[in-house]
């Protein structure tokens, strides 16, 4: 059974290899069944992890704790189990996606991409706040601060000015109301130079990655397929 | 009978390992105190004590406790030495705890803290933590609300040549004279993303001219919402645009949300349907480099912008125009021309003026021994 999976995986890899050649009926087979097994597996997990647990079992739990309740049978544990009824208002909320299949009842889904929208960007907006704007002017200053306390070498006083330069001369390069000219165009010019050479270094980190996966399948297509051969 | 012989091996063992625990020197964690860990659901209680002298032999902290009326029970892991704090998150709401703090020598002797009073837990309203992010927030929103009310009074607002935006015209007019599509992907973001929201709120502008120009705008989506909210918004700049007759639903669709196959389905729609123009706009991931080299492999004109940093490299090196972080929040404004975002984006500058003076400032502080905006940032995170 090892051994088939490994023949799948090998084939299915070479599939996908061959679109470097150009666009294949095995690429395409490849392509259409990667696509096609990611949304189903996508389905069922939704379905098992979202809405059973988080809206079926609730609700359905409810349901029996309201019938005991409305018999006069009631324990702790039935009145716990209602509280699964409030689950009703962001299930009706979800339903009013399906309104898009009316054409005249279409306008309901505005209700809930509206509310999707403000709540979701009321979760992000404070946290990149926090983590993009206060976290990194603390992670700016910090150097500042020992370095006052002579607690850092002269290598990494030339790093803390550099950094503290680059960043001055990055964010002068984003501001967007104000021509970029003079000495506001010279600064944007390190800004972006500065932002060149972060990417060009992330750039190769990256590559470098990339390549690390390359050998890995490289390694497993001589080692464990062409192993079961030869 | 059982009983009695039950309580008194207990108070054996505790004499045992209390002698023991003196006879090696062990003294037990002093002034220990449990709180209801402040600023949370009031699940957590926070239990403190003093440090111990580093000559005191303890080689670490078991923390114990109690519910009313209930025996003792340790958990978590054992605490290293010079611990001087707990938070004890497997609380359940109503339920008053007592602690213990056990100190462990090397040898394996034991000496417990007193007893601290009950303590509840019990959940905030407010997390007082964040009202400086709170007032940040205000001050920010204020800045916008301003320049939004300043530009919708008719006063021009400048906003400076953004060479990637300038070939959005230039896209659209190619793909519409050669007689092809545009294809245009948001990326892996959920409506949670801010570049997703701001790739959608372009998606909106590019609508609009290829509602005018009849050219076909094909949609791939990685999120089953992401994909309901753009059909709306395509749809709305159709029919703003006076063409919902030229709006087709079917070009908007989901791909699928397993982030390789998104990958591979973009690849091979770009392969076959040979689109003129290619916006990779949004939140990208791993898969960058690969639909974008696919693109430039067509000879499609790629217009790409994220503010994930480690796949600008790749879009900088594979597309012929890219959108560096804030400029892909820029873009709407730059595009619509709307006083409504131009106003926004002069809001967002003040609030970038405001983070180069902080920093400015700060580091002449900090040079001088003066660390309180150092320490107010510190609290904020």
């Amino acid at each position: 059974m090892e051994i088939f999976g490994i023949w799948i995986a090998s084939l299915l890899t070479l599939c996908i290899y061959s679109f470097l050649y150009r666009d294949n009926p095995f690429y395409r087979f490849a392509e259409h069944l990667f696509v096609g097994i990611s949304v189903g597996y996508s389905i069922v997990i939704t379905i098992h992890q979202g809405f059973i647990p988080l809206a079926w079992n609730p609700l359905s739990e409810a349901m029996v704790a309201l019938g005991t309740q409305i018999r006069g049978e009631a324990t702790p544990e039935t009145s716990e189990a209602l509280s699964g009824l409030f689950k009703i208002f962001p299930i009706g909320i979800g339903l009013l996606f399906f309104a898009r299949l009316s054409p005249r009842q279409a306008w309901l889904i505005r209700y809930p991409i509206a509310i999707l929208i403000g709540f979701n960007s009321g979760i992000a907006i404070p946290n990149v706040l926090r983590a993009a704007i206060f976290e990194q002017t603390h992670g700016t200053l910090t150097p500042f601060a020992q370095m006052h306390a002579g607690s850092m070498s002269l290598d990494d006083i030339i790093g803390a000015v550099f950094i503290g330069i680059g960043l001055i001369c990055t964010l002068i390069y984003f501001f967007f109301s104000v021509e970029h000219q003079g000495p506001v165009g010279w600064l944007s010019k390190i800004g972006i130079a500065f932002l060149m050479v972060g990417f060009g270094a992330a750039f190769g980190n990256t590559v470098m990655g990339r390549v690390a996966l390359l050998i890995h399948r490289t390694g497993f297509l001589i080692n464990d397929w062409l192993g079961t051969i030869f | 009978m059982k009983k009695i012989i039950k309580c008194l091996m207990v108070y054996l063992v505790l004499c045992m390992s209390i002698s023991i625990a003196f006879s090696q020197g062990l003294s037990p964690p002093s002034n220990v105190t449990a709180v209801d860990t402040p600023n949370d659901d009031g699940r957590s209680v926070t239990i403190q004590w003093d440090a111990a002298p580093e000559d005191s032999g303890i080689s670490g902290y078991q923390i114990l406790r109690r519910i009313a009326g209930g025996g003792l029970e340790e958990i978590g892991e054992m605490l290293p030495a010079g611990t001087t704090s707990y938070v004890d998150a497997t609380i359940e709401k109503g339920n008053a705890y007592a602690y213990i703090v056990r100190a462990v020598s090397d040898t394996g002797a034991t000496v417990d803290s007193e007893e601290t009073a009950p303590v509840k837990g019990t959940g905030e309203w407010f997390h007082t933590g964040k009202i400086p992010l709170f007032v940040a927030m205000l001050l920010f929103s204020a800045a916008i609300l301003w320049n939004i009310y300043d530009a919708r009074s008719g006063k021009e607002v400048f906003v400076r040549r953004i060479p990637g935006l300038e070939a959005v015209d230039e896209a659209i007019g190619r793909a519409t004279e050669m007689g092809r599509s545009i294809l245009y992907v948001l990326g892996l973001g959920g409506v949670d993303n801010v570049a997703t929201i701001a790739s959608m709120t372009i998606l909106g502008q590019i609508a609009r001219r290829t509602a005018d120009y009849e050219t076909p705008l094909r949609v791939p989506c990685n999120d089953p919402i992401v994909l309901n909210v753009i059909r709306e918004m395509v749809r709305t700049s159709y029919l703003d645009e006076g063409r919902p007759d030229a709006y087709n639903e079917e070009n908007i669709f989901f791909l699928t949300d397993s982030q390789f196959a998104y990958a591979a389905g973009v690849d091979g729609m770009m392969v076959r349907e040979k689109p003129a123009a290619v916006f990779l706009q949004g939140q990208f991931y791993a898969e960058s480099l690969l639909m974008a080299e696919t693109g430039n492999s067509i000879g499609a004109i790629q217009i790409a912008g994220t503010d994930s940093e480690h796949q600008l490299p790749f879009f900088i090196a594979a597309c012929d125009y890219t959108l560096i972080g804030e400029e892909l929040y820029a873009a709407t404004a730059y595009l619509s021309k709307d006083p409504m975002f131009l106003g926004s984006l002069r809001g967002q500058d003040w609030g970038k003026v405001v983070i180069f003076a902080a920093i400015v400032l700060g580091v002449i502080l900090e040079l001088s021994g003066v660390g309180w905006i150092t320490s107010f940032l510190q609290r904020v995170r």
